[in-house]
């Protein structure tokens, strides 16, 4: 019967795992350093982030400065947004639409030092790619509040945004006198529709935002604001409008909206985070409205000075690193150096099974370590960032559960790895020098060691090749297409994307394994 | 002494792994120098990114020392704990009863043969950086002198690199008498080499200057500054001497624990 020899073909592996396993859990020093490692993770972590203080000035004068963060809105999803500029608005109530004409979009760019406090005194004229100006539907002035807007920009042509993630583009191209756009957004209920036409005749719907539980009574008007160049220069921009028409059926169709135009600069006090050039303005003569205004209405990036709650964890995880490295040598080598290796051969005959078995318990080992570790130490170095006076950038509980998987799976393919390497060189010293070299080494030698003397091109590609592109898991700053910014390793940011930068480091631990394999079957134990 | 003496130095050359060693050590060394200065993009007084100013060809053309010290620190670890492995050791002090001139002998030997490792591989990066660095922006067009070791502080740095390796082999030699095991013993160095310069760019302040003045590492390869030495942590060769202080400390409590002990 085929069935005797299928259990125990099965439970030639489980009896393989249980064997290494109880190799594993005997040796008391191995023990002590799991644990031990874990515990500098946690106890790096915090003292890392007890090292993180921030403080800021709100003028050159230093008597200005105080320790805490600056403002950082929180929007409608709960994520970091920038929500700063000027608003020309009126109330309107129940259902209605507002129309107008954008006939010019100009610009001007902070063009002195960059430790200065940008203003007026020195600028060049210039209109910067997201520089926005249009119509602008709000229930509330207060920062981070919802909103849909449809609006020209410096070079992404016409765009409905709301909620500052969403983005839509309307029609191409940038405005002058001889290209004016007409632009119009409709309230129906909850729902905001925004069009866009170049004649004021022929109108395309863009798209629809629904913004949940608007209240009866919205802001409705024109905004303009300009955000920083992604050089981190400060700019303002000038929107003219005309043809401004705002309707509301409780009126009566085709009834203007009582009231007189009412200007607010939104995010302008001394504690918002966002830089900002000269003061928001409007003018208005006849029938048209000039608004001036400085700032974004855009997710949050790492210009907004923050951390994220994976930034004090580093350090410690690294240290776990070198400590499973050496671990996951000698669960190998060990076996070389007393000879216990034939014994384990002579138990187990498919070297194959002694390799995936060994790897299976030191990687799940490791797994636990790096893993453990990551989620007693993210709340804990959050907490103590956030007493020091740092920002965190929120992150929802999913992305925090990536970083927890990541950290585990960091230390776990990296002990496998070095299973490998130990397998293939059969003696711990060069194993481990194997190990911390290509393991170790390339994490730090971006913005570490070669970092301040070498191009961030460098940096740059050590993430994406070697081992350390697996610490991309870490991850957590936010980035966003609507956002000109320098997304690189200087500025904090990872080149991959967390999985693939894992996916990197799972390639260096598969062909190792592999390598290691192959290695065994051929050569006399 | 002299029989010591020439009983390590059989032993060390006739592992299998030091010739090894040693020539894999020069190789890393040069080979990471020289990849680090062909890749360097020096924008003369650029903003952002690695300026002109403030840039030290010297101290850009020895960065593959930074991770040779990994090699020679396997290799002066690897002949005292390859003893204990085989349990040769029991024969050694067999032969040399007396701990302390044992464990000198082996001292002088892996200091001698990380001083002969250290010199070609310190040239190689010299030259190296002098037919490289030119092209990255850091050559007499640019107002930077060609790398030559008839600059003094460029002889001091080339000169204290090779020291900086006979002074690691030494502090890896006692790491590796105290821990006996080579596996611990290799993590334990490179650990101590590597984690405290990482340590030290994660923190700001006070801190940050105080881990480097006392890392062997970073304190270390203060030796290979030539510019802006003002600035430094810790001075050249003070550095050199925190270095040769961790070195002398493991070697003694290498020694206290070798004599305390059975083998």
């Amino acid at each position: 019967m085929s069935s005797l020899v299928e259990p125990s073909r099965s439970g030639g592996f489980r009896g393989a795992l249980l064997s290494e396993w109880t190799k594993f859990r005997t040796v008391r020093g191995w023990m002590i350093g799991v644990v031990l490692a874990a515990l500098m993770v946690v106890l790096f972590t915090f003292l890392q982030a007890n090292g993180m203080h921030t403080g800021y000035c709100t003028t050159p004068n230093p008597s200005s400065c105080v320790t805490g963060h600056q403002y950082v809105p929180t929007g409608p999803a709960g994520d970091a947004v920038a929500d700063t500029y000027e608003l020309v608005a009126k109330r309107l109530t129940g259902d209605g639409t507002i129309t107008a004409r954008i006939t010019s979009l100009a610009g001007r760019i902070w063009a002195g030092p960059a430790n200065e406090a940008p203003s007026l005194s020195d600028t060049r004229p210039g209109l910067t790619s997201w520089a926005k100006a249009g119509l602008l539907i709000t229930p509330s002035t207060k920062q981070g509040s919802s909103y849909a807007a449809v609006m020209a920009t410096g070079s992404h042509g016409v765009r409905l945004q709301y909620d500052y993630t969403h983005d839509r583009a309307g029609l191409p191209g940038s405005i002058s006198s001889t290209a004016p756009r007409w632009l119009r957004l409709t309230r129906t209920g909850d729902t905001i529709t925004g069009s866009d036409s170049s004649d004021g005749t022929n109108w395309r719907r863009i798209d629809s935002a629904h913004l949940a539980r608007l209240p009866t009574t919205v802001y409705v008007g024109l905004f303009a604001t300009s955000p920083t160049t992604s050089e981190g220069s400060a700019t303002q921009a000038m929107a003219s409008f005309d043809h401004i028409a705002i309707d509301s059926v409780a009126n009566g169709a085709g009834q203007a909206a009582p009231g007189a135009w009412h200007a607010t600069s939104i995010g302008t006090g001394p504690q918002d985070y966002y830089t900002r050039l000269g003061n928001g303005s409007y003018r208005q003569a006849r029938d048209s409205i000039v608004v001036t205004g400085s700032g974004d209405i855009a997710p949050a990036v790492a210009s907004a000075g923050g951390d994220t709650a994976s930034d004090s964890l580093l350090f410690g995880l690294v240290v776990a690193l070198i400590v499973l490295i050496v671990i996951g040598t000698m669960f190998i080598t060990s076996e070389y150096r007393r000879s216990l290796i034939r014994t384990t051969f002579a138990a187990t005959p498919d070297r194959g099974r002694v390799l995936a078995a060994k790897a299976v318990v030191i990687g799940g080992v490791a797994f636990a370590v790096g893993a453990v570790a990551a989620a007693v130490a993210i709340p804990l170095g959050e907490h103590v960032m956030s007493a020091n006076g740092n920002y965190i950038f929120p992150a929802d509980s999913l992305t925090v559960a990536r970083v927890i998987v990541g950290s585990g799976a960091l230390v776990a393919l990296t002990a496998v790895a070095v299973l490998g390497i130990g397998t293939i060189l059969r003696r711990s010293a060069g194993a481990i020098l194997v190990g911390v070299v290509v393991f170790v080494l390339p994490t730090f030698t971006g913005p570490g060691i070669i970092g301040p003397t070498s191009s961030g091109g460098a940096a740059m590609w050590l993430y994406r090749v070697t081992p350390a592109a697996g610490f991309s898991m870490l991850g957590l700053l936010p980035r966003s297409g609507l956002v000109s910014y320098p997304y690189t390793m200087a500025n904090g940011y990872y080149p991959l994307p967390p999985w693939a930068g894992l996916l990197v480091l799972g390639a260096y631990a598969a062909a190792a394994l592999f390598a290691a394999r192959v290695v065994l079957r051929r050569r006399d134990a | 002494m002299s029989d010591a003496l020439r009983a390590e130095w059989t032993k060390l050359r006739t592992i299998a792994g030091t010739w090894w060693l040693m020539v894999g050590a020069v190789a890393v060394t040069v080979a990471a120098s020289a990849g680090i200065a062909a890749s360097t993009h020096v924008s003369p007084g650029g903003s952002g990114g690695a300026s002109g100013a403030g840039q030290d060809p010297t101290k850009l053309s020895l960065i593959g020392v930074d991770l040779g010290q990994a090699v020679v620190a396997v290799l002066a670890v690897l002949a005292v704990t390859e003893e204990y492995g085989a349990g040769m050791i029991r024969v050694t002090l067999a032969a040399i009863p007396r701990r302390g001139v044992m464990l000198g002998a082996k001292a002088v030997n892996i200091a001698g043969l990380a001083l002969v490792t250290g010199a070609p591989a310190v040239a190689g990066c010299l030259i190296a950086g002098r037919l490289l660095l030119p092209e990255a922006g850091l050559g007499p067009a640019h107002g930077y002198a060609l790398l030559s070791i008839a600059h003094g502080p460029t002889l001091r740095a080339a000169f204290g690199s090779v020291l900086y390796l006979g002074l690691i082999a030494l502090l890896s030699l006692g790491i590796g008498t105290v821990f006996r095991d080579p596996a611990v013993s290799a993590g334990i160095v490179l650990g101590l080499l590597y984690l405290p310069p990482l340590l030290a760019q994660l923190l700001s302040g006070p801190w940050r200057r105080h881990i480097q003045q006392i890392a062997p590492m970073t304190a270390g390869l203060a030796i290979q500054a030539t510019r802006n030495i003002r600035s430094l942590p810790i001075s050249p060769w003070a550095g050199l001497g925190v270095l040769a202080a961790w070195a002398a400390g493991m070697l003694l409590v290498g020694l206290a624990v070798l004599k305390a002990r059975d083998a």
